[in-house]
């Protein structure tokens, strides 16, 4: 074990190269947490608990979601196709199809990403931090399957730099990084983002010329090795969509009511999250079990995804009475069955640096990004969806709601003081 | 408040309810369906209701008879804090105060068994440091070479000349160390083979004024014993405490059983809380013990002029300042003393005796000794003394008080004025490779996310590694669940590294202390200080009075 540890030193740069030592220490500690121990006055032994195991529980419960957006993304590309329908046909073309999609874009997040915030760390001396694991893993599960490698790095960038380096790193930013990340796409460059088209990958809507070559070489590459196998492969391609196909989201055919919804996608279809959609967010039961267990083992607050759950719940209910319009009149518990109300009640909303940080805000604080969400969806048809800029504004109202809950205490401490005087 | 949210459900649940009807409706094939299950449902809340008024006029006639008390309950229905309390032990003789939050670390090596009689310590010491208020460099009345009987004056502070601390053993005074800046450290006595002791004149309780007592505790020494909150400072004298709070039992971790520490000191006791019961313009409370499957001692239980707070909780329910809070919350202007169980009974015995009685039962804890055990000594001995044959490894760390909140010693170094523990565990300076991401079941956490609680009576082997590295703070609401106080310490922190006396202030510092906030600190995933910023807020708010 020793032996190990000297070997890895041997390769610690000097600490003039403040760059290269920052990132050896920041490989070291990741490989080996340290030989550090405590110091009084204060308490001799430490909880195993540390910043980098609640971090990794985040990402470990995302790993079901990775699994299923990497082959939902290739089996919606074969739907749209009009080839291998079923669920299960053709299984490791999707895959390999999903592969090629996704491991761009993780790459890229990472890349990007913890490149800043290396930077950052060796220019103000302090030790990497773990805060971007979260992100990076968050990142590219919201991101639609087709969208532009210089866009995302834009993105990320912008969120990393605006909205965590700025404030002063991990713990202080004010909004969630992974949704500074997304809205700024979503406002920037709207048509990747929006609308119909960039849910399915690869596709092309009027013609049927091949586009996406892209990754067309690793593609034919992949059409080599199952030719050998006798496997179908991806062949040439028709890129152009079969007849009868949108790739409209449930959320977008909504706002024709649910009998829209339905001639689409059947609710157990949606449920199980063979659908169009960002990556990682199409599958409820997925979801629902990394939920629970960041629940059960209390990383992330289950305060907020109950009263997220009931302020979402509540508001749909209150649409369903008013029945304005067709979109108001879907039953309120089929809003859990479209869009991403789990992925964002489970992962976005529970991010503890800017979720509200007392117990009792925390109800208030999901509660309402329930509610705004359901709003949002539902009043809002320029925006397709509500959570992302429901938990963005509540994000903004947690210090207040903290500062009224603190007030609550301060004011009755203070009464008691008065009562004693008295 | 209450009644709004009462209205919101019932709002909430009507909607419910009316969407399900028109569900039911739309989908039904026929009415009949529906009407049937409406139906059976009335019925069923019309059964309810005849069950639920029977049982309430049975119960009034049951209070009117007086069969039923707050033990028992003849509903058949469980009353809702049956349902959620756990039960409290029948030895109890008052209310029960459950704390549900807290943590209990639970380590290898708690002192057992009757106090060993033949370990002896050859030197003691009294350390200045140990009294929080005294300036760093008091004026020592004796020098090297003087012989002193045990209460014989040591040394005073400077600014406040009337309190004595004085001698725990007779002997010769071998050195006076100091520290950094010339503070004094430490008075060191060779303690004699046969105890001296300064003959102090009787006083009655029942005649002697307050004023008397006072004069009489500054002399003897006894006023050392005191210590003041907030702030936990040496008690001022010209101050009247609004209350006395004692806690008979100690919850952190390997913490010696009062119980044991008491054993054939009622009288000494007894007379160390009449003697508080002058002193104090309030009451005297007594914080006892209502976790164990039997009672605590008799001398606890039956303890006269006291009022008596029973206590249910994981650590820190054995704190004094939990206890406080749950008794009479402390407000900025108030003044209240404390002391340990053999504090009272060194004060008692300087009227039984009419000496000062130093002895103390001190356990010796931790994982790295051959025979954790109790043992009988005095105030200030010397720890290496007490440890001699009894260490397993020399890669240790020595600690008076408990790994919480304890200080860290040199292996020749003194037990610490208001300790009655020492704890032994083994230095962490190992590297843990992936220790961050395996799971680990030889090392205690309050966290879920570790296998270890699915195991709650496993016992660990501490050690002093920090478990990962220092961060900003990230995660919230992870204090709460330790500390059983309706008080926000992470903001109250974050107050303090702000200098936000205001917030500081209004957010409760003055309601802890150190050992309080301890547990806190073990939990903390950003491995935050968060004793030294406590003690960091509290001296700013005492400079600021």
């Amino acid at each position: 074990m020793n032996n190990l540890v000297e070997k890895v030193k041997k390769f610690e740069p000097p600490k003039e190269k403040k760059f290269l030592h920052t990132l050896f220490d920041g490989f070291f500690t990741f490989l080996f947490t340290p030989n550090t121990v405590t110091k009084g006055p204060g308490v001799h032994v430490r909880d195993r608990m540390d910043l980098k195991r609640t971090m990794v529980m985040v990402v470990i419960a995302l790993q079901l979601c990775y699994l299923f957006g990497t082959y939902n993304i290739g089996h919606q590309h074969f739907v749209a196709l009009g080839q291998h329908t079923a669920f299960l046909e053709a299984v490791h073309l999707k895959i390999v199809y999903g592969l090629i999609q996704i491991l761009p874009i993780f790459v890229v997040t990472h890349v990007v990403g913890l490149g800043i915030e290396f930077f950052y760390a060796a220019k103000k001396g302090h030790p990497i931090e773990e805060g971007f694991l979260v992100s990076g893993a968050l990142i590219p599960l919201i991101m639609p399957p087709d969208i532009p490698l210089w866009i995302l790095t834009l993105a990320i960038a912008f969120a990393v730099i605006l909205g965590k380096e700025a404030f002063g790193g991990t713990g202080m930013n004010v909004v969630n990084i992974a949704l500074l990340a997304r809205v700024f796409v979503f406002f920037a460059y709207p048509t990747t983002i929006s609308g119909d088209q960039c849910w399915v990958s690869g596709i092309e809507y009027s013609g049927a010329q091949a586009v996406g070559e892209m990754y067309g070489w690793a593609h034919h590459a992949f059409d080599w090795l199952f030719n050998g196998l006798g496997m179908s492969t991806f062949g040439e391609g028709g890129r152009a969509v079969a007849d009868g196909f949108t790739g409209a989201t449930p959320l977008a055919l909504a706002t024709q009511g649910w009998e829209n919804v339905t001639a689409h996608y059947s609710p157990m279809q949606m449920f199980w999250g063979a659908i169009p959609g960002s990556i990682g967010e199409t599958s409820k039961p997925l979801i629902i079990i990394g939920a629970l267990m960041l629940a059960i083992t209390g990383v992330a607050s289950w305060r907020i995804m109950v009263s997220c759950l009931f302020g979402a719940a509540f508001m749909a209910i209150v649409f369903n009475l008013w029945g304005f319009d067709s979109y108001m009149d879907i039953p309120w518990y089929f809003h859990f069955y479209i869009g991403s109300f789990w992925f964002a009640m489970a992962f976005m909303a529970t991010d503890p640096v800017t979720a509200s940080s007392t117990n009792t805000g925390k109800w208030i604080y999901g509660f309402g990004i329930g509610a705004l969400g359901i709003i949002i969806r539902v009043m809002n048809l320029a925006y397709p969806e509500g959570w992302m800029l429901a938990i963005l504004f509540m994000n903004v109202f947690a210090p207040l709601i903290d500062h009224y809950v603190l007030q609550a205490n301060i004011n009755r401490r203070m009464k008691r003081v008065k009562q004693v005087a008295g | 408040m209450r009644k709004g949210s009462t209205r919101l459900l019932l709002i909430t649940s009507f909607l419910f309810l009316q969407q399900l009807a028109h569900a039911q409706s739309v989908e039904g094939s026929g009415s009949g369906t529906l009407t049937l299950t409406l139906l059976a449902i009335v019925v069923l809340i019309a059964f309810f209701v005849i069950i639920q008024v029977s049982d309430n006029l049975l119960r009034i006639e049951a209070k009117k008879t007086g069969v039923e008390g707050a033990e028992t309950n003849l509903s058949i229905f469980p009353g809702v804090g049956e349902l959620f309390k756990t039960k409290a032990p029948s030895y109890a003789d008052g209310a029960v105060i459950t704390l549900s939050k807290g943590f209990d670390i639970k380590l290898e090596g708690a002192a057992t068994g009757p106090v060993d009689e033949s370990v002896k310590a050859n030197t003691f010491a009294m350390q200045p440091p140990n009294f929080r208020g005294v300036s760093p460099i008091p004026k020592v009345v004796v020098e090297v070479g003087d012989t002193v009987k045990a209460g014989d004056h040591l040394f005073f502070d400077k600014k406040n000349t009337d309190v004595k601390y004085v001698a725990p053993v007779s002997g010769e005074v071998i050195a006076v160390n100091r520290g950094e800046r010339r503070a004094i450290t430490e008075v060191v006595i060779l303690a004699d083979k046969n105890q001296q002791f300064r003959e102090l004149s009787a006083f009655d309780l029942e005649k002697g004024s307050r004023e008397e007592l006072v004069n009489f505790l500054l002399d003897s020494g006894g006023w050392s014993l005191l210590r003041q909150r907030p702030y936990d400072i040496v008690a001022n004298h010209t101050e009247v405490p609004d209350n006395i709070f004692i806690s008979t039992f100690d919850t952190a971790p390997l913490a010696p059983n009062q119980d044991v520490v008491v054993e054939g000191k009622g009288e000494a006791f007894q007379k160390g809380l009449d003697v508080l019961n002058k002193l104090t313009s309030g009451k005297v409370f007594l914080g006892l013990n209502a976790n164990g499957e039997k009672a605590p001692s008799a001398i606890f239980t039956q303890a006269q002029g006291v009022e008596k707070r029973w206590f249910q909780g994981k650590h820190p329910s054995g704190n004094v300042g939990i206890q406080i809070h749950h008794t009479a919350p402390l407000t900025p202007k108030s003044c209240v003393w404390t002391l340990g169980v053999q504090e009272v009974i060194t004060l008692g015995a300087l009227f039984t005796e009419r000496r000062f009685n130093a002895e103390r039962v001190v356990a010796l804890t931790g994982a790295e000794l051959n025979a954790p055990k109790y043992v009988r000594t005095y105030i200030g001995a010397n720890i290496g003394d007490l440890l001699k044959d009894n260490l397993t490894d020399n890669h240790i760390r020595v600690v008076s008080g408990d790994v919480l909140s304890g200080q860290t010693k040199s292996s020749d170094g003194y037990l610490n004025f208001y300790d009655d523990q020492i704890t032994e565990l083994k230095e962490g300076d190992y590297y843990d490779i992936f220790g961050w991401l395996l799971p680990d079941l030889s090392s205690p956490s309050a966290s879920k996310a570790l296998p270890t609680w699915i195991f709650p009576d496993t016992t660990f082997k501490a050690d002093t590694n920090t478990k990962g590295e220092k961060r900003a703070f990230v995660v919230t609401g992870q204090y709460e669940e330790v500390l059983p106080m309706d008080l926000y310490p992470q903001h109250l922190m974050k107050a303090i590294l702000t200098n936000d006396y205001e917030k500081m202030e209004g957010l409760g510092i003055h309601e802890l202390v150190e050992e309080d906030i301890a547990i806190c600190e073990f939990t903390c995933t950003s491995k935050q200080p968060l004793q030294q910023i406590l003690r960091k807020g509290l001296d700013m708010m005492h400079e600021q009075g």
